[in-house]
């Protein structure tokens, strides 16, 4: 005996089947599609999203100090480095570093780091000219990061991040 | 014992929405309780005041509180000095929400005492846990609100967490914050969802206490209801016993709050936020230091897992691992009373986590005792982290199978009566 629910045509898929799963899917992608503006909301807006380039006039930054510019809310560290913080950059060795970069890969022009201020780890502000390889130091839970802003010690997985920057003149770099 | 209601509005109002019988049937004469129950089970009905008292001086907070990164820490201030009793409402607030994580964790203390996870309570223990981690969230949130220094780096480290996913990591941290670091938006949505929470949370307490009367309070010896000589009518023993319990907290509570208001909270959030300047050392607010020593006591990496996220999934592992706890703990005995070492891990546990919280308060690098250099607080941590998964992974099944417990009683009223008869 067939069973009445599957409308009479035994084990094969009927059109009640096929409807089922039709309006099922179709209910799914309706429902996904409603709930994602309430998701999407929460993204950046566009007025943030139009703020997210910055000016900056490097040329009063005397060499071996930096200045720190906001740039999407956020600090960016430009210093103008010292011939010997150069030389020891490029003097590390790639092996032992937990996130291998060149010194050459970081730079635009090696007088200038252009980095953004946030500890990889968890997001505070590290300090400068401080740490074991004098570079930066994150108070936080003890990140040491060196001349090149690369990480070296402590619980931060990556480098400091170089944002996307472009030298306008000589004297200025526009940020983002 | 069933109710009489004698009123004929009441009668009529009955017949029509039987709420009063509802009540009756929840904190009345028709609930019965266990007869044994001692002062640790007055916990649970603090929590449930401790809410409403939340709410209520959140909801007068609001109506003088302004969410924007300009205003927010003004308008705290000026609660704390124009507004008539605003010191009393946002101090009661600040402090009342330490309070309300005092008498969870004890609470939930109690629980992990007296076994009162165990089977039939699964499900009211999952909902505990749930209301702890919804309780963690909207205290989270709630402490940015100020606008303060540590309101702003506590929020910039615990949101960059979720940074440690893989791939998607930097997208969900974006999404949080509504742009690229902290800002406005992130404040305002902290507040909408810190106004939201706590209402969730009255329905999470709800299907709490709906669980917990399926199948009654356990009590202090741990075994089942036998039958109605076991128990007395929750009203008036057991709601004369919550009042006294709360008449003892609330004057406690007073202390706190009249002498010493600003002795829970870090001074640096009196600092207005300065995205500029990290503080030299970022703690949390005192009820998520054990977690926080957790979170960072991971420094190594494991397999392909680095340190960053696997201190995150220690983090949370370490509430969620408690919803499993009621099959690790192999013992069928509930109460402590009659499980001699388990009693004794269950202190050391106790002992563990204070260490633990200790330790969220220090610099990881700091030395722990000034004789022993080598030894710092990061490494106390390890220990401790790796203590408390321990306890949980390895000593409750293995206690609970070596274990050999004291005789229980027959029932609850046997011990009772044959002391009666003496
Ligand atoms: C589960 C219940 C709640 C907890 C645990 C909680 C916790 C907190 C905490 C820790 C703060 C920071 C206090 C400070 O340092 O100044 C805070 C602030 C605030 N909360 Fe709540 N809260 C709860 C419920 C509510 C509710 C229901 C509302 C609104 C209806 C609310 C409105 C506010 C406001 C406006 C502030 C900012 C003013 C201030 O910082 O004092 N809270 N909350
Ligand atoms: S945020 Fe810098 S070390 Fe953790």
């Amino acid at each position: 005996m067939t069973s009445t629910t599957d409308g009479g045509h035994g084990d094969t898929a009927t059109r009640r089947d096929f409807l089922y799963i039709a309006t099922g899917a179709l209910g799914a992608v309706g429902t996904a599609a409603a709930i994602w503006p309430f998701v999407d909301q929460m993204n950046p807006s566009a007025d943030v999203l139009a703020l997210s380039s910055t000016e900056v006039d490097i040329s009063a930054i005397a060499e071996g100090s930096s200045i720190t510019v906001v740039w999407r809310g956020k600090p960016v560290f430009v210093r103008h480095r010292t011939a010997e913080e150069i030389e020891t950059a490029n003097a590390v060795e790639l092996d032992g570093l937990p996130d291998p970069q060149t010194d050459e890969e970081r730079v635009q022009k090696p007088e200038w780091l252009v980095m953004v201020g946030i500890c990889t780890h968890l997001g505070c502000i590290p300090l400068g000219d401080q740490g074991e390889y004098n570079g930066w130091y994150c108070p936080c839970h003890g990140s040491h990061y060196d001349t090149s802003g690369r990480i070296r010690k402590g619980p931060a997985p990556l480098n400091l991040e170089i944002p996307p920057y472009e030298f306008l003149s000589d004297d200025v770099i526009k940020i983002g | 014992m069933s109710l009489q209601i004698n009123n004929r509005f009441l009668r009529w109002f009955e017949h029509r929405l039987p709420i009063i019988s509802l009540l009756d049937h929840s904190v009345g004469t028709s609930y019965p309780s266990p007869k044994n129950l001692s002062y640790w089970w007055n916990f649970g009905s603090l929590a449930g005041i401790v809410l409403v008292v939340q709410i209520v001086t959140g909801i007068v907070l609001a109506m003088h509180y302004t969410a924007h990164v300009d205003y927010a820490f003004d308008s705290v201030e000026h609660i704390m000095r124009d507004v008539n009793y605003g010191w009393l409402m946002r101090y009661m607030h600040a402090n009342g929400a330490s309070m309300f994580f005092i008498v969870v964790y004890i609470h939930i203390f109690r629980g992990l005492y007296f076994g009162s996870y165990k089977s039939p309570r699964e499900v009211l223990w999952w909902l505990g846990i749930i209301i702890l981690l919804i309780m963690m969230a909207t205290a989270f949130m709630g402490y940015v609100l100020p606008w303060g220094q540590m309101s702003f780096w506590g929020a910039t480290v615990i949101t960059n967490l979720f940074s440690a996913v893989p791939v998607f990591g930097e997208s969900i941290v974006n999404w949080l914050w509504g742009g690229f670091s902290v800002d406005n938006p992130t404040l305002n949505r902290f507040y909408s969802l810190h106004y939201l929470l706590p209402f969730v949370l009255v329905g999470v307490v709800i299907l709490h206490i709906w669980a917990l009367h399926e199948h009654k309070s356990n009590n202090p010896l741990g075994i089942d209801i036998k039958g109605p000589q076991d128990t007395i009518p929750f009203h008036p023993y057991y709601t004369a016993k919550d009042l006294f319990g709360l008449g003892v907290f609330l004057i406690f509570f007073s202390v706190i709050l009249f002498f010493m208001p600003n002795s829970l909270g870090e001074v640096d959030n009196y600092i207005p936020a300065n995205p500029l300047v990290t503080p030299a050392h970022i703690v949390p607010e005192w009820y998520f230091l054990p977690f926080y020593a957790i979170l960072r006591s991971i420094t190594f990496d494991l397999w392909f897992i680095d340190a960053k996220l696997l201190g995150v999934i220690a983090m949370f592992a370490s509430i969620l691992i408690l919803f499993v706890l009621p099959w690790l703990d192999t013992s069928r005995v509930r109460s402590a009373r009659f499980r001699p070492v388990y009693k004794q891990v269950f202190w050391l546990l106790f002992i563990d986590v204070i260490i633990l919280g200790i330790v969220g308060a220090k610099a990881p690098s700091e030395p722990v005792f000034s004789a022993l250099r080598s030894f710092q607080y990061v490494d106390l941590g390890q220990i401790g982290t790796a203590y408390y998964f321990i306890h949980f992974i390895v000593l409750m099944p293995l206690i609970g199978w070596f274990e050999k417990p004291k005789p229980l009683p027959k029932s609850i009223s046997e011990p009772v009566l044959e002391g009666a008869g003496e």
